[in-house]
């Protein structure tokens, strides 16, 4: 079989008759045995029952029947969505062995378009990384250079991607945890405007900010996971009935630049592929403006306080009485705190124990307020930008992927690869990211487009015209002999 | 010797009558197994989003209209943290600040005179999980979920009660609102209707409240007083031995008839407080207002002066057929179904109280009559129409509770329609009169008791048909005459 390169292709393939369901997820689990014992993108796998559903469906192809619009196409979740049949433990000790009795809303929406599940993705414990080495299981390398992370927190996901296990992943973004694997592993991924993408059975790590998304090889595949994931649904209090709004042309269309926050990125490469895309977008008639994001400059604070303060609440609910682990002790506290104690790893130890000390009553106004005045100062820089743009561009991170145990001792160094995706991530703005191209070593590099709200679909146009252009399809590992 | 003036505020939790949960769609139905009323959000479980119920709001809103009290627009949920296991997540969905219900008061009557206590907040918050310490022998707390994630609203009033029969008026007050109002069912064995109480007691005079101990576990009206008048007398004994009172929580002993120490207060708790992340905040615009206001029922205070001012009932007769919501709708519609005046009104009532409420089953909001009120209706309006007498309706009304048959059937049926006129009762009258003359020489020798012989005999012969009044009249005509 001559593997499809993106999604589109294989549902072309599937509907054509030159390729089934299950060809196409034994061929995912061929890459599954021969790599991931190396790659390590995922925590789960269900080989059994993936190739049940493929043949499955098949049948009701070969029969005539009416199939979903995804039917025969195998996907991967990241672990923080919870589901009915596979295991979910958000890469915790403290989730080991947990099943859940319900299944995510997307989990269960893909699968009645015919996506099939192959396993569960890996990810920094409870999301909590940016470069899915704070998994309790275990690192997950980067399939284009396995001495690299494949960034985080969804980077199982995007490994799992660019290593060919299927054609995309559901992953979730707080600050970043998309478009930065997104970049790392050159994928293409939306993080929605609130709302358009349901949330239900995704294990929080902060509410106000997390926001699921897909991890795709191109960007048409993005397209339609969008329209395919999107809808109201009732049992997400956030959910939106709104529409998205139609897409833009280009031409005329006013692409804003940051100029200062370019100058922080020290990585030329990335600079060069940055101004590269600004002469594609202006060869489409795109005009480009300098804008500003006056208070990005405490955006990385602002994240970091809210994170702490909602994980510190959320995670108090793991205390080993309903489910999960459980440490056995005489008395109920000792329980509890034996339990979190050895359940919970560093970084979300860290996390929980900052949040706590900003919950506190004498400094809940200072730090938590205070940081939900900075993040409205950050939404209406957005909106004043928007008067005078209709979208922006910047590279998706400073730097390509960087080595395992880079960073590991350094958390800040670790906070900081997220400075250039967490501004949207605050002010709740739909964000893309699409490669632009490799670096000399030969590491993906990615663009991040911003959008006012619901403008998703003139963001995915506009990431289409700089694939044309800059796309590194061809690259990816799963199309590239050194992993296929 | 000092003479010392109790303070007391109370707060109650009393439970909204929604169909379902707060936050989710599980049922509120009491008594159900344990755990069985349960889902993912309720038990706060990974992945599991909480979404408001908005009849919780509308409710909320109600009560905030009935006691008058300020409505605040643009409110939020905040989590309470604390570690135990009747909070599924181990933080509590509540309001801090501002409350949906803000500012109002409640107005009582003692010995005659009113009294305006303070209402200080009225928040909604999610109810904790219960815990049944002791099962398994002794050895184990188990938690039935079912009530957790219930919805409860926490009515806060100022520190206004001076004295344990005060607070028992106001709560008995609150009650009677929330029930009449239709957004609780006021029962306080099921706990549905709960109150805290903070008690103190200062030297009278002084300006300065004294330490304040919070009871707790007082589920009954008599409970309330009852703790309450054995806790000031307990602060007072304390004082006046020379002691000092600590800040504390202690629950009522019915057993021993003694408030006993649950624990000191430690260091105030910091519960961490802050805005739910995951829960759209609560905005309450006018329209949302003014369906509340329209579905507000009309409050018992003003159902009473109606009743007393145009239905003619003294002031216990309207609190009797104020006493239950069904009653007093069930009075209602029968007198304005009769377009009663006054004296109609009067009349309707004394039925009602002697005959109807007897057979009456009250549980909880609902009342089961024994006859529906159009067939009262039928019923009474026979006898103003003078087709039968009051004696008369009340054998059909036994007759119509038993054989579920209308009024006009039995009436009917056993030939009593039709009354007896004047003229033909009169003949009846004088063919007694003729047929009992021993019986008439004993009368009017001055043996006034055989009177009620003659109205018998009377009664008897119209097959109890006929006016006793009429008939006591043309009695006396013709014997005394
Ligand atoms: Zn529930």
């Amino acid at each position: 079989m001559s593997a499809p390169r993106d999604l589109i292709e294989a549902l072309e393939s599937l509907e054509a008759g030159t390729l089934t369901a299950s060809e196409l997820v034994d061929d995912a689990l061929g890459r599954i045995e021969a790599h991931d014992g190396e790659i390590g993108a995922l925590l789960a796998l269900d080989a059994e029952g993936a190739r049940e559903r493929a043949r499955t469906i098949d049948e009701k192809r070969k029969s005539g029947e009416t199939l979903g619009r995804l039917a025969g196409i195998p996907f991967t979740l990241k672990d923080n969505f919870v589901t009915k049949g596979l295991p979910t433990t958000a890469a915790s000790k403290m989730l080991e062995g947990y099943r859940a009795p319900f299944s995510a809303t997307l989990a269960e929406k893909l699968e009645a378009e015919g996506a099939i599940l192959l396993g569960k993705a890996n990810l920094d414990e409870f999301a909590m990384g940016s470069s899915t080495e704070r998994s309790a299981a275990h690192p997950t390398r980067n399939p284009w250079d396995r001495s690299r992370v494949p960034g985080g927190s969804s980077g199982g996901s995007a490994a799992a991607v660019a290593a060919g296990y299927g054609y995309f992943s559901v992953g979730s973004d707080t600050g970043g945890s998309l478009r930065q694997p997104a970049a790392f592993c050159g994928l293409n991924t939306l993080k929605p405007t609130v709302g358009v993408f349901s949330r239900y059975g995704l294990i929080q790590l902060a509410p106000s900010l997390d926001q699921p998304g897909p991890l795709t090889r191109s960007v048409r595949d993005l397209q339609l996971l969008t329209e395919v994931m999107r809808g109201h649904d009732p049992l997400d209090s956030w959910s939106s009935k709104r529409e998205l709004a139609p897409a833009r042309d280009i031409q005329g269309l006013r692409v804003g630049i940051l100029k200062p926050a370019l100058e922080r990125v020290e990585h030329e490469p990335i600079r060069d592929a940055h101004d590269a895309v600004l002469e594609t977008l202006r060869a489409h008639g795109a005009e480009i403006v300098e804008i500003e994001i006056p208070h990005a400059n405490i955006a990385l604070p602002t994240y970091h306080a809210i994170v702490a303060a909602e994980c510190s609440s959320g995670m108090a609910r793991y205390d080993g009485v309903r489910y999960g682990k459980r440490v056995s002790k005489d008395e109920l506290f000792e329980m509890m705190e034996a339990t979190r104690a050895q359940g919970f790893g560093e970084e979300v130890k860290r996390r929980i124990l900052f949040g706590a000390y900003l919950l506190m009553e004498e400094n809940v106004e200072r730090f938590v307020q205070g940081a939900r005045r900075a993040r409205t100062l950050i939404r209406r820089d957005f909106d004043a930008a928007f008067e005078r743009c209709d979208l922006f561009v910047t590279p998706t991170t400073a730097t390509p992927a960087f080595e395992l145990d880079n960073r590991g001792d350094d958390p800040l160094a670790m906070y900081l690869s997220d400075y250039f995706t967490l501004p949207a991530s605050l002010a709740g703005m739909p964000a893309v990211s699409t490669p632009m191209g490799v670096d000399a070593d030969g590491l993906p590099l990615g663009i991040q487009l911003v959008g006012a709200p619901f403008t998703e679909a003139t963001l995915l146009r506009v990431a289409a015209a700089i694939e044309e252009k800059h796309g590194i399809l061809d690259r990816l590992p799963a199309l590239n002999g050194g992993i296929g | 010797m000092t003479r010392y003036e109790p303070v007391i505020g109370l707060e109650v939790h009393a439970q909204l009558l929604t169909e379902t949960k707060l936050f989710c769609g599980c049922s509120v139905a009491y008594g159900a197994e344990p755990n069985t009323q349960l889902c993912p959000t309720c038990l706060g479980l990974p992945g599991s989003v909480p979404r408001l119920n908005r009849r919780a709001v509308e409710l909320a809103i109600r009560v905030g209209l009935a006691l008058g009290c300020e409505i605040h627009r643009d409110t939020a949920f905040s989590r309470k943290h604390y570690f135990y296991p009747d909070l599924a997540s181990n933080y509590q969905n509540s309001q801090f600040e501002p409350p949906v219900i803000g500012r109002g008061e409640l107005c009582i009557e003692v010995d005659g005179v009113e009294r305006r206590i303070g209402i200080t907040r009225a928040h909604l918050e999610e109810d904790a999980a219960k815990n049944i310490h002791g099962a398994g022998g002794g050895l184990y707390t188990v938690v039935d979920y079912n009530r957790g994630g219930q919805p409860l609203l926490e009515i806060v009033s100022e520190p206004d009660l001076r004295s344990a029969e005060e607070a028992e008026l106001y709560l008995r007050k609150l009650r009677e609102i929330l029930i009449f109002a239709g957004v609780n069912d006021g029962n306080l064995e099921e706990g549905s209707f709960r109150c805290d109480a903070n008690v103190s007691i200062r030297p009278v005079g002084q300006e300065k409240f004294g330490t304040r101990v919070e009871l707790k576990n007082i589920n009954s009206f008599r409970f309330v007083r009852r703790a309450i008048e054995f806790e000031i007398a307990r602060q007072e004994a304390v004082l006046a031995s020379g002691g000092a009172l600590v800040q504390e929580t202690r629950t009522w002993n019915e057993n021993v008839g003694q408030t006993i120490s649950m624990r000191e207060k430690e260091s105030a708790q910091d519960y961490r407080y802050f805005e739910s992340p995951e829960l759209p905040r609560i905005e309450i615009d006018d329209e949302m207002i003014e369906r509340a206001r329209a579905q507000l029922p009309e409050l018992p205070d003003a159902i009473r002066a109606r009743f007393i001012e145009e239905l003619g009932l003294t002031p216990y007769d309207a609190g009797v057929l104020t006493s239950h919501p069904g009653i007093a709708r069930y009075f209602d519609a029968v007198a304005s179904g009769m377009k009663a005046d006054a004296k109609l009104g009067k009349r309707i009532a004394n039925f009602i109280q002697s005959e109807v409420l007897r057979d009456t089953q009250i549980a909880g909001l609902d009342a089961k009559f024994p006859v529906t009120p159009e067939a009262l209706i039928e019923l009474l309006s026979m006898v103003e129409a003078r087709t039968i007498n009051l004696n008369l309706a009340k054998q059909v009304f036994h007759e119509m509770v038993a054989s579920g048959k209308s009024a006009a059937a039995i009436v009917e049926e056993k030939g009593l329609g039709g009354g007896v006129d004047e003229a033909a009762l009169e003949a009846e009258v004088l063919k007694v009169i003729e047929k009992n003359p021993s019986q008439v020489e004993q009368y009017r020798g001055g043996k006034a008791a055989v009177f009620g012989f003659f109205v018998g005999q009377v009664m008897r012969a119209t097959r109890g048909q006929a006016d006793p009044q009429l008939v006591q009249a043309l009695l006396r005509k013709h014997l005394d005459g």
